[in-house]
């Protein structure tokens, strides 16, 4: 059973409906706690006592800079299934997570520089952190020209595939590079297995917008695969049966 | 509330710059995001259509009545 839900799962035609039923509440479940985790982390969690009101930048900070590696990691994922078991939805995927990726990357790095300039007295340096935080917008880049490039073709998604597989060995070397050269960006502030070490006002508003960002994830990824589908399986009857439905 | 008025809010101890500069690009990125997806979703709906009728197809509901 569990096999005949996967199987389900994997064609566009059993995909894109679950898809269109889970959606709304992804992207609604998304606004909620982004906009309720922006104005906890703005106006309610307490400042903190060295770094001031700057702080307040952890909050759309770290959940950009989570989702950049939690995305690419999803489309290395999406690209292997793709490449060994030809699984064209996978590919579908990987294409409608892109742009998002390369979106929160740089969100990353910008909220980075700007939290940069008042507590480290500088907007960029070539830490070992912020490089490979700017090499994977690189790959993010790349994948997108790739795919722009070749459009649908099969040799698009192979392309793009090896392409992101090739550069998922920059995801350990960002997660460690704070461990490995502790130049400028301070280790992880939060692991899964310790306690943090800020006050619960001050984390679970980034939780929360953790949450959110992650619920974005989903409902764009949710929605921009069924686009994907209705782009590439529009000689396909049960995609013309949609027609005249309106979107 | 961390701030005793509207005026301490939007000045955010010296650091609005910095703070207001962040989420202002976070929030254009965000609508952004929805924006291009419901572009998206409308231009490939138009594109089926005009597909449907130039092959002269009904564009009618689907007989399943599922809903897309």
């Amino acid at each position: 059973m569990m096999w005949a839900f996967l199987h389900k799962l994997a064609s566009p035609q059993g995909f894109y409906a679950l898809s269109a039923r889970l959606s709304p509440w992804c992207w609604g479940l998304a606004a909620c706690l982004i906009g309720g985790g922006m104005i906890w982390g703005l106006g309610f969690a307490p400042a903190d006592y060295q770094q001031g009101n700057s702080f307040r930048i952890i909050y759309v900070h770290v959940p950009a800079a989570l989702l950049a590696q939690s995305i690419y990691v999803a489309m290395a994922l999406a690209g292997l299934v793709f490449l060994v078991w030809r699984v064209k939805l996978a590919d579908m995927a990987a294409t409608a997570m892109a742009p998002l990726g390369a979106g929160m990357t740089f969100l990353a790095l910008f909220s980075g520089a700007v939290w940069g300039v008042p507590t480290w007295g500088t907007w960029w340096q070539w830490d070992a952190r912020l490089t490979s935080m700017l090499i994977l917008l690189f790959l993010y880049i790349g994948v997108l020209a790739l795919r722009g490039a070749l459009g649908t073709r099969q040799s698009a998604a192979r392309a793009a595939s090896v392409l992101t597989l090739v550069g998922v060995i920059n995801i350990p070397i960002i997660k460690y590079s704070v461990e490995w050269w502790y130049t400028l960006h301070q280790p992880a502030t939060f692991s899964v297995t310790s306690r943090p070490a800020m006050p619960a006002e001050m984390w679970l508003p980034l939780l929360v917008m953790v949450l959110g960002f992650y619920c974005l994830f989903l409902a764009v990824t949710l929605t921009r695969t069924r686009h994907e589908i209705l782009r590439r399986e529009a000689s396909r009857r049960w995609v013309q049966a949609l027609t005249g439905e309106g979107p | 509330m961390a701030f005793d008025s509207w005026h301490a809010f939007l000045a955010m101890g010296g650091h609005a710059a910095y703070v207001w500069s962040a989420y202002g690009v976070t929030l254009l990125l965000l609508a952004g995001v929805g924006l291009h997806v419901r572009l998206e979703r409308r231009q490939l709906w138009r594109r089926l259509q005009r597909q449907a009728r130039r092959e002269q197809r009904p564009v009618r509901r689907a007989q399943e009545g599922r809903s897309p």
